[in-house]
């Protein structure tokens, strides 16, 4: 059901990314509103907060920079669209083409994300500019490095989501599950904070969770601050697989309940 | 299978599990707390053989199950039971062989990437059946000029008419030559020549590849100028597979026969035959006559009467098929 090629991949992006573009103000609007870290940020440093956990504010600003790229390239809404398909009937014709329907899905996002790049490198330039001391620039490796962990984090992300989308086969509203998922996402995954600001009880447990790999630990790198490379990477390569296998096993079953609603 | 078989179904059967909800706030209780499901049964045993470049029509009231068993052959559905062969796979195993030989088009539904040109949702489509850009664009233009769309192929589809959308439809669904077609309602919502164009479109791509197409339709205009063959289904059970002429004879064996005469009495005696009268218009006089009998009649009527005028017509095959879809015999 993979059977994928150049071929495939290359259409694929080019049109989803030319789908995508007729949609360019809303896209810019959806990086707008990614601005979160930003408030978080000045909320921060106005309240020293900072200085409890022993982070510079400079350190702190590059930190939020970095999760709003993070955020920017790691968002995903798959379970909506994948429902809103299912509920329309248009998910039949994708079934019985040869490729798997969640490659549409996949290339939808990764069309958008090229999309938002600009936007986003726009809000960044403003941001340099009211925060100058903040500027930085990372070296190539480790911004290859953090832009390997940031696609894992949104592997990590598509994966959790292709999931609840599955449950589309059991049930109409699947993506009520995702709201499950949406708060410790907001709370946990280091978007309002830096994990290593948490209480000790928190950081006892939330590693061994996928949510601080999901902004926090892309951001760590892309920032500069102390990470441990090997271990966050395999840990985050760990719940890609876990979720593929769930995923692949999930859509097998589902897949075979499917009732060609809407048709 | 048999070799000149390319789809066969063996007592397949398709059973959903639906739950159903009383009227009002108690109701609603009821449904949350306590939701009682019920097993239907949309396909019931069936048997089916196609052989290679066929056209098949599937004729059913709404609800009959023409459109589950579409389904279950295009792959879409897991049948609950029962054997199923097409070009030798089991297409709810979707290999990716099998999905490259069929396509499914359904009426009002749409593939079509709304936002950009038809021409984009093309060669996407060519792409994910591995057909190469260079013979994609062959097939677009030949296709295009078939269907006479190549003027639309630049515009965004949201911007298409309905005739247009369907026709481009049709054309995403080409794409890679497949030799077997699932159409459901593909005229649903067209005008009439809209709907003509698609069905000699229809017969034309039959013709000249050779593939086999298997149609549900409720405009009986599709049936009766594509397929030779037609298949009713009633509650999930096939009721008459074989050839349309015979099923039309079977339905109805008579001739209308209109007489118009020079004189009312010659119309009042004409009504003393015997014969059923289908109506009576001032001097014309229909009758309807068992075919076998219509010779006789004829000689006998122009041998006694003084005729004006006469015509032998069939009765409008709309109006038999619609009697079948009501009673269901």
């Amino acid at each position: 059901m993979l059977n994928l090629n150049a071929y495939k991949i290359g259409t694929l992006l080019k049109t989803q990314y030319s789908n995508m573009m007729e949609y360019r103000v809303e896209i810019a609007l959806w990086a707008i509103s990614g601005v979160i870290p930003f408030f978080m940020l000045n909320i921060w440093t106005n309240n020293g907060l900072n200085e409890a956990i022993n982070i510079s504010d400079i350190m702190l600003s590059r930190y939020f920079l970095s999760a709003f790229f993070v955020r920017q390239f790691s968002v995903v809404w798959v379970v909506f669209t994948f429902e809103e398909d299912a509920l329309l009937g248009k998910v039949s014709p994708y079934l019985i083409q040869p490729i798997h329907p969640f490659f549409r899905y996949f290339a939808q996002h990764i069309a958008e994300q090229i999309t938002r790049f600009p936007f986003a490198l726009i809000i960044a330039f403003f941001f340099f500019i009211f925060n100058s001391t903040s500027l930085w620039f990372p070296s190539f490796g480790i911004i290859l490095i953090s832009l390997i962990s940031t696609f894992f984090s949104f592997l990590i992300q598509f994966l959790i989501q292709s999931i609840i989308a599955c449950f589309c086969f059991w049930t109409e509203k699947a993506s009520s599950f995702e709201k499950l998922i949406f708060i410790p996402t907001l709370f946990l995954s280091g978007l309002l904070a830096p994990v290593e600001a948490f209480p000790d009880f928190v950081k006892s447990w939330v590693y061994f969770t996928p949510f601080p790999y999901l902004i926090d630990f892309p951001a760590r790198i892309l920032s500069g601050n102390d990470v441990n490379l090997l271990s966050g990477i395999s840990i985050q390569i760990f719940w890609i697989l876990l979720f593929l296998f769930i995923f692949i096993k999930v859509w097998r079953k589902g897949s075979k309940r499917f009732t060609a609603m809407g048709i | 299978m048999s070799s000149n078989n390319i789809i066969e179904l063996k007592d397949i059967s398709k059973s959903f599990f639906t739950a159903s909800k009383e009227p009002g706030f108690n109701g609603t209780l009821k449904h949350f707390f306590n939701r009682k499901y019920f097993e239907k049964k949309v396909v019931k045993n069936i048997n089916i053989e196609i052989k290679k470049g066929e056209i098949v029509g599937f004729l059913g009231a709404n609800g009959a199950g023409k459109t589950t068993i579409l389904k279950i052959l295009c792959g879409l559905l897991y049948p609950s039971k029962g054997y199923i062969s097409i070009s030798g796979y089991r297409p709810y195993e979707r290999n990716p062989r099998f999905l490259n030989k069929i396509s499914l088009i359904m009426g009002q539904k749409q593939q079509l990437i709304w936002d950009l040109p038809p021409i984009d949702s093309f060669y996407l489509n060519a792409a994910i059946y591995d057909v190469e850009k260079s013979e994609a664009k062959k097939r677009i233009k030949i296709l295009s000029e078939m269907l006479e769309i190549n003027k639309e192929l630049y515009l965004p589809v949201r911007k298409l008419s309905l005739g247009q959308r369907m026709k481009a439809e049709l054309l995403a669904a080409l794409i890679h030559n497949p030799n077997i077609l699932f159409l459901d309602e593909p005229t649903l919502g067209l005008d009439i020549n809209a709907q003509a164009n698609l069905r000699r479109f229809l017969q034309l791509y039959n013709k000249e590849t050779g593939a086999t197409i298997l149609l549900t339709s409720h405009y009986m205009k599709d049936i009766t100028y594509l397929c030779r063959r037609v298949i009713c289904i009633h509650e999930g059970l096939i009721t008459y597979d074989g050839k349309l002429e015979k099923l039309l004879t079977r339905l109805s064996p008579r001739k209308e026969l209109s007489i118009i005469c020079n004189s009312k009495s010659d119309i009042e005696s004409l009504q003393k035959l015997g014969l059923e009268i289908k109506n009576i218009n001032n001097n014309e006089i229909t009758l309807l006559i068992k075919k076998e009998d219509i010779k006789k009649t004829l000689k006998d009527i122009l041998n006694k009467y003084e005729v004006e005028d006469l015509y032998i017509s069939e009765p409008p095959v709309d109006e038999i098929i619609g009697r079948l879809l009501i009673n269901n015999k």
